[in-house]
C-alpha cells in the first residue's frame, strides 16, 4: 500500500494552497457577507489550468488526476468552502458527464472551453418537488425536427446564471419514468431560458443557487448527451462524483478549522498558560485531527478509485458522508474553543461552522449516502 | 531579447530559527524556497519577455536539491534552466559565488539583460548581483522597482529610502529588483507537470572556463564572525490631526525641536 503522493500532485497541491491563500482567502469573510459570487477567482483559476485539472489536455485540461482535482477542492475549501464548491460543480457535475458521454464534437465545443476556464460549468436536476426523489421531475423536453422544446424549472443550481453551459435534466418520455430522463448541454442565453431568485443562505454565501426557468427554450438535438433515456444514468454517475468533489470540500472546511483551533489554543491564554495546555482542548482537538485525517484517507481513497477507473460509488458516498460529519463536528468543536470569539464574526470559524451544514445535505443527504453504501454492502 | 535570471534556493527564514550558541540558522526540517526577490527578478524577466518577445534562462549555484527552485521558475514560464553545480563549488562567499555565476553566464553565450533579486532572505548581503556585473565587465543598476526597455536603452526607477532616482543604460545590463516591481505570477498546472518532466542540465567546475583557486571554499576570503540580529529601524510618524493646519503646526514643532529647521 503507497500512501505517498507522486511530486507531481505534491507540486500541485502546494501551488494550489498559494494561491488559495494569496488569492482566495483574503476576500472570504467579505465575500460571505456581501454575497458576492467572484467571477474573477474562477477566471484565474482558468488561467491557471485548475478548472481542467483531471481533464486531457486535448480537451484543453492540464492532464492531471481526480486526486490532484481532490486535493484542489480541499485546499481551495479550506479558506473558502463557497468558492471550493464552484469548483467542484464545475469539473464534477459539469465537465465530466460531458467528458463521459460526450461525442467528439461536443467536448470540443463544451469540455474545451470549460477546461480552459473560459466558460464555467453549472447542472441543472434538482426541482422543487424532486429532490431526492428525481423521478417526481417534470421538466419535459419534446423533440421537434433537430430541436428540442424545453419546459420546467429546477432550484437550487449551483453556479446558475453565472455559468455559460448547464447540464441540464428533463423527461423525454414521461411514461417510462427514471427510463425517459434525458441529459442535455443548454447553454446560457438560449431564447427561453431565464434566472430566478438567488437563494438566501446560511453558509456558502459567496457562492450562488439561482432558480432556472425554460419556457418554450429550443435546445439543438446535437446538444442531447449520450442517448435519450439515458439521463438518469447519467445524473447519478456524475453525483457518484460530485460526491468526491463535496467530501474534498468538507474536509477541506474541517482541515481549515482544526489549523485555526490549534493556533489559537497555544495563543489564548487563560488562567496564565495558553488554553491548549488544558487536557479538555487537548483532547478535542486530537479528537478533531483524528477525524480530518480518517477522512482524508477515505477522500483520496474515492479520487483514487476514480483516477484509476475502478468502481467508486461505494467509496464517494463513505467519503461524502464521513467528511461532511466531520466537517460539522469539527468546525462546531472549533467555534467551541474560541469561546465568545468563536461566535463573532471577528474569527472564520463561525463562518466554517455555516458552511459545514450544507455538505451533510447537498450532492445527495447523508441519509441518501446511506442508502448507496447500504444498497452496496447489503447485496 | 535574451534574459537571464539568477536565482537562490533558500530555507524559508519565515520559519526559520537561530540557534543562540552557535549564532548560524538552524536548517532542519525548514522547507527550501526560491528567494523571493529572484521571483521578483524572474517577474519582471517574464513581463519583458512578454512584451518584446525572447527567451527567459534561469541559473542557479547550490546543491542538486536547487533543481526543485529551477523548477519551480520554468513552472512559472521560463524557457530554460541551467543548475551550476559541483562539490568544489561548495562554501563559496559571494565572491567565489559572483565569479562562479559569471563563468557559467559566460558559457550562456549571449544576453541582453541578467535579472537579480536584491538580495537573498538567508545571507542578507546583497553583493552577488553586482560582483556578476563587476566580473563581466557590464554596467549594473540596482534596487530596480520599474524598468523599461526602448531599443537598447533601458530605464529604471531606483528605489532609495528617501525616493527614487530615475536612471538610464545600455545593453547589456545587470538589474537588480526590490520586491515593489511586481506580485510574481502563480506558476501554472499545466507548466507545473511540463516542468517535472524536464531534465534539467547541470555544469560542473569542468564545463566552466574557471580558476579552480577562486572556486568554493578556497577562493571566499569571507570569514563569518558572527551573526546577529541588527536593531530594528525606528518607524516613522505619522501625524494627523484634526486639521491640515494643524498637522503642519505639529511638524514644524518637531522639526526645529530636532534643529532641522
Amino acid at each position: 500500500m503507497n500512501f505517498e503522493l507522486t511530486k507531481e500532485q505534491e507540486d500541485i497541491r502546494n501551488m494550489i494552497r498559494d494561491f488559495a491563500e494569496k488569492s482566495v482567502a483574503p476576500t472570504a469573510a467579505e465575500r460571505d457577507e456581501k454575497e458576492y459570487f467572484p467571477r474573477e477567482i474562477f477566471n484565474q483559476m482558468g488561467e491557471l489550468g485548475i478548472l481542467g485539472l483531471p481533464y486531457p489536455e486535448e480537451y484543453g485540461g492540464a492532464g492531471s488526476d481526480f486526486l490532484s482535482y481532490a486535493m484542489a477542492v480541499e485546499e481551495i475549501s479550506r479558506v473558502c468552502a463557497s468558492t471550493g464548491i464552484g469548483l467542484s460543480v464545475h469539473v464534477s457535475l459539469c465537465s465530466w458527464p460531458i467528458f463521459h458521454y460526450g461525442t467528439e464534437e461536443q467536448k470540443q465545443k463544451f469540455l474545451r472551453p470549460l477546461a480552459e476556464g473560459t466558460k464555467l460549468g453549472a447542472f441543472g436536476l434538482t426541482e422543487p418537488n424532486a429532490g431526492t426523489d428525481a423521478s417526481a421531475a417534470i421538466t419535459t423536453a419534446v423533440k421537434d425536427g433537430d430541436h428540442y422544446i424545453f419546459n420546467g424549472a429546477k432550484i437550487f443550481n449551483t453556479n446558475g446564471g453565472e455559468a455559460e453551459i448547464e447540464v441540464i435534466f428533463a423527461s423525454t418520455d414521461k411514461a417510462a419514468g427514471l427510463k425517459g430522463m434525458s441529459a442535455f448541454i443548454v447553454e446560457k442565453g438560449t431564447p427561453g431560458l431565464s434566472f430566478g431568485k438567488k437563494e438566501v443562505k446560511m453558509g456558502i454565501r459567496s457562492s450562488v443557487q439561482r432558480e432556472v426557468f425554460m419556457k418554450d427554450c429550443r435546445i439543438p438535438a446535437a446538444n442531447l448527451l449520450g442517448k435519450e433515456g439515458q439521463g438518469f444514468k447519467i445524473a447519478m454517475t456524475a453525483l457518484d462524483g460530485g460526491r468526491i468533489g463535496v467530501a474534498a470540500q468538507s474536509l477541506g472546511i474541517a482541515q481549515g478549522a482544526l489549523e485555526q483551533a490549534i493556533k489559537y489554543s497555544k495563543e489564548r491564554v487563560q488562567f496564565g498558560k495558553p488554553i491548549s495546555s488544558n487536557q479538555a482542548i487537548a483532547f478535542k482537538i486530537a479528537d478533531m485531527a483524528a477525524k480530518v485525517e480518517g477522512a482524508r484517507l477515505l477522500v483520496y481513497r474515492a479520487a483514487y478509485h476514480k483516477s484509476h477507473h475502478l468502481p467508486y460509488s461505494k467509496e464517494a458516498a463513505m467519503a461524502k458522508l464521513v467528511a461532511s460529519d466531520a466537517a460539522m463536528s469539527v468546525t462546531t468543536d472549533a467555534v467551541q474553543i474560541f469561546g465568545g470569539y468563536g461566535y463573532t464574526r471577528e474569527y472564520p470559524v463561525e463562518r466554517m461552522m455555516r458552511d459545514a451544514k450544507i455538505t451533510q445535505i447537498y450532492e445527495g443527504t447523508n441519509e441518501v449516502q446511506r442508502m448507496v453504501i447500504s444498497g452496496a454492502v447489503l447485496r | 531579447m535574451e534574459i537571464l535570471v539568477c536565482i537562490k534556493q533558500v530555507p524559508d527564514t519565515a520559519e526559520v530559527k537561530i540557534d543562540p550558541v552557535t549564532n548560524t540558522l538552524i536548517r532542519q526540517g525548514v522547507p527550501s524556497i526560491v528567494n523571493p526577490f529572484d521571483k521578483n527578478a524572474l517577474e519582471a524577466a517574464l513581463q519583458l519577455k512578454d512584451k518584446h518577445g525572447g527567451k527567459v534562462t534561469v541559473i542557479s549555484m547550490g546543491p542538486p536539491q536547487a533543481k526543485e527552485a529551477l523548477k519551480e521558475c520554468l513552472a512559472m514560464g521560463a524557457d530554460q534552466a541551467i543548475l551550476v553545480s559541483d562539490r568544489a563549488f561548495g562554501g563559496a562567499d559571494t565572491l567565489a559565488t559572483s565569479y562562479t555565476l559569471a563563468a557559467a553566464i559566460r558559457k550562456v553565450g549571449s544576453y541582453d539583460l541578467i535579472f537579480c533579486g536584491k538580495q537573498a532572505i538567508d545571507g542578507d548581503t546583497a553583493q552577488v548581483g553586482p560582483e556578476i556585473a563587476e566580473h563581466l565587465g557590464i554596467a549594473q543598476i540596482t534596487y530596480v522597482a520599474k524598468i523599461e526597455v526602448n531599443g537598447d536603452t533601458v530605464s529604471v526607477e531606483r528605489e532609495y529610502e528617501e525616493g527614487y532616482g530615475i536612471i538610464e543604460g545600455k545593453l547589456p545590463l545587470l538589474i537588480s529588483v526590490v520586491k515593489s516591481i511586481n506580485e510574481p505570477r502563480y506558476p501554472t498546472i499545466k507548466a507545473t507537470m511540463k516542468a517535472n518532466r524536464v531534465e534539467i542540465p547541470v555544469w560542473t567546475m569542468a564545463d566552466l572556463d574557471v580558476d579552480e583557486q577562486k572556486l568554493g571554499l578556497k577562493g571566499s576570503p569571507t570569514q563569518v564572525r558572527r551573526i546577529f540580529t541588527p536593531p530594528q529601524r525606528t518607524e516613522g510618524v505619522v501625524i494627523q490631526k484634526a486639521t491640515a493646519w494643524e498637522s503642519v503646526s505639529v511638524l514644524i514643532q518637531k522639526l526645529s525641536d530636532a534643529k532641522i529647521i
